[in-house]
């Protein structure tokens, strides 16, 4: 029911002390706002991280050779080893845990201008990978298509290459499928344009910068034999790829006569592991976030109750007039709850509005600037905003409780009496 | 109307007991202008305040309206307040930031009455005390008077049995006491019981029936023909001023 008499109540009594009602209220907004932006931001360091890996497999595992440490069957410490083909092939076939498998190479020379085409010249970093590459770390065709099976049983000589080898290697308004591009030495044909879904980095440089070649083409045309540099991974479901990896890697340390102790000779990185570690790393945050928001908030909500405390203290006579007339102890509890309410959900508001703007205004500078941003889509969520004001209700309530119960429990007469 | 049957009050402060009133019986009736005097500290206001529920008292027994005035919860007692009682003080006791018709309309929110249907009666209180022209103000746009007749109205707005009002010309000068007098008495003659604390006697003897009250205990009552003879004494005074 929306009493009127309340209302203009509540209003002139804010009114009367403009400052006094100003400063209790920032109490409360700063808070809240704190709340927000504190969340917001938070929120958009996660988003800024998980959007550039989201795409990325979570259940996969990555392998690369070191030299080896420990001594073993004959062989001495320091040895330089790479993985085979018929590693490949062993795993496909005996361990069945493993959903996808791609080996890849990398071109010799990454450094030095690798690629040419006419007058331009270019250094990109070529990987030959299989299709199934594309299933763990995901990239999209803008242009064109991605590798497939047919590329590599027949060997072709073709490419996909990243958006920035298409900036370097063509004019502005060329079409690149079709062209051929010279990479260290042999002629390519570029058969799509891909753009890279997550900004996992496996096997360095800029991923724009990126020239996937089919395996088996690069094997041949470069002369690799049956090495192979690095392989990737992915568990099939039900089986955690940190067990795969380990399991993995004492097959292919038995395999090469590494020492079974040897903890240097494989290179291994698994992306669950990482995840837990984002995922612990955000929830930190989370909690810190509203650890210090709840903080602040309180320290607002005590704020309210000690300024309504003061106001209870010189209405004293007023709240002592109206019992005299008629006011019952519920009336004037009642009256004082929803001065304070009042105040605590409007600066809650007016914080929380604010708040939201500004994660706002963040948003457009942070869309308008685009590039690696490790920080996006500031944003609040309706929960999260829903029970920061339900905390004020609840908070307003208390404040105004424990003032109001002080006010009813001197008897009128003496209210009416105090002349202060 | 009014019965009380030795009635005692102390105050604690502390170790000490202020001893304030030590066995007060009095009987008023339905209809009477009773003022009660006494030195400061004789107990005259403890007792009002008793009289007009806003204090309790720790012995004896008081009968309002055929109720016992005893143990009470605080709802209660606003409601008799409310229904029965009303209140004029010394200071006034307006709301500052309310005007002059929604301070007089102000029991009737308490009784639940709606907005406008309020604002009309009390319109009609205030012209009744000649101050329709001022409905709008705000108690400090007002003289004293004004004001008192502001509080008046407020206190007969929900049609009280009794109106007690504590030393209800002390803040004002002699003309305007007299006006404010007048208007007691007036409602005196619609058959409202009116009891006033005060310590002037020509006030004293503009009301029917004084009760003197001397450290406590009711020290004299004075009455008919003793009445004349006070009158005489005091009134003489103001006729003449």
């Amino acid at each position: 029911m929306f009493d009127l008499d309340l209302w203009t109540e509540i209003v002139s009594a804010l009114k009367k002390n403009r400052l006094r009602s100003f400063m209790t209220a920032f109490g409360v907004f700063w808070g809240i706002f704190m709340l927000i932006i504190m969340s917001g931001a938070g929120k958009a360091l996660e988003n800024g991280v998980l959007d550039g890996v989201k795409a990325f497999a979570t259940n996969s595992a990555f392998f690369w050779t070191e030299r080896t440490s420990v001594p073993h069957e004959g062989f001495q410490r320091g040895r330089r080893w790479n993985y085979e083909t018929s590693d490949i092939d062993y795993i496909r076939e005996n361990v069945k845990e493993v959903e996808y498998l791609s080996p890849r190479l990398f071109a010799n020379n990454q450094s030095g201008n690798n690629t040419i085409r006419g007058e331009r010249t270019g250094a990109f970093n070529v990987f030959g990978d299989y299709p199934d590459y594309f299933k763990i770390d995901r990239w999209t065709p803008v242009q064109g298509r991605l590798i497939n099976e047919i590329d590599m049983l027949q060997e072709r000589k073709v490419c996909n290459i990243g958006e920035r080898v298409v900036e370097v290697m063509f004019e502005k308004d060329e079409n690149p499928i079709g062209q051929y591009l010279k990479i260290s030495g042999v002629y390519f044909q570029v058969v799509g344009v891909i753009h890279a879904e997550t900004r996992i980095n496996i096997g360095g440089g800029k991923k724009e910068e990126t020239i996937i070649i089919p395996f088996t083409t690069m094997r041949k045309a470069y002369n690799y034999g049956n090495k192979v540099y690095f392989f990737s991974v992915t568990s099939k479901p039900g089986t955690k790829v940190s067990d795969l990896e380990e399991k993995l890697k004492v097959l292919l340390k038995d395999r090469h006569k590494i020492a079974p102790e040897d903890q240097q000779a494989i290179g291994s990185f698994n992306i669950e592991k990482e995840f837990v570690k984002f995922n612990a790393l955000f929830l930190g945050i989370q909690g810190l976030t509203w650890i210090v928001g709840i903080g602040t908030l309180l320290a607002g909500v005590i704020g309210v109750s000690n300024i309504m405390l003061v106001i209870i203290k010189e209405r004293t006579q007023e709240i002592g007039i109206q019992r005299a007339i008629g006011a019952t102890p519920g009336t004037v509890i009642k009256h004082i709850v929803a001065e304070s309410v009042f105040l605590t959900v409007m600066a809650g508001y007016i914080g929380l509005s604010l708040g939201v703007a500004v994660l706002e205004i963040l948003n457009q500078i942070l869309l308008k600037a685009e590039g690696e941003m490790f920080f996006r889509n500031p944003e609040v969520n309706l929960t999260m905003a829903l029970s920061a004001l339900a905390v004020l209700v609840v908070a307003g309530i208390i404040a105004g409780l424990i003032p109001a119960k002080r006010a009813v429990s001197i008897k009128p007469i003496d209210a009416i009496r105090d002349e202060g | 109307m009014i019965r009380l049957n030795n009635i005692h009050k102390s105050y604690v402060m502390g170790n000490s007991s202020l001893h304030v009133l030590k066995g007060i019986d009095l009987h008023i009736e339905q209809g009477d202008f009773v003022s009660i005097m006494g030195s400061s500290g004789s107990g005259k206001s403890t007792l009002l305040n008793i009289l007009g529920m806003l204090d309790n008292y720790d012995n004896g027994s008081y009968h309002l309206s055929g109720n016992l005035i005893a143990n009470m919860s605080e709802k209660r007692a606003a409601k008799l307040r409310n229904e029965l009682v009303g209140f004029v003080f010394q200071s006034f006791n307006l709301i500052s930031f309310k005007n002059a018709m929604e301070n007089v309309a102000l029991p009737l929110y308490y009784k639940g009455v709606p907005r406008k249907k309020r604002n009309l009666i009390a319109m009609e209180y205030l012209e009744k005390l000649g101050l329709k022209d001022w409905a709008n103000h705000m108690p400090n746009e007002m003289s004293g008077g004004q004001k008192q007749r502001v509080a008046i109205a407020r206190a007969l707005i929900s049609k009280p049995k009794i109106i007690l009002a504590d030393e209800p010309t002390g803040a004002l000068d002699s003309a305007t006491s007299y006006e404010v007098m007048d208007i007691l008495r007036e409602i005196n003659d619609d058959g409202i019981t009116v009891i006033i604390v005060t310590h002037e006697h020509d006030i004293a003897a503009m009301t029917r029936q004084i009760i003197r009250l001397n450290d406590g205990r009711i020290h004299e009552i004075i009455r008919n023909g003793e009445l004349k003879n006070f009158q005489k004494s005091y009134i003489h005074g103001l006729e003449t001023a």
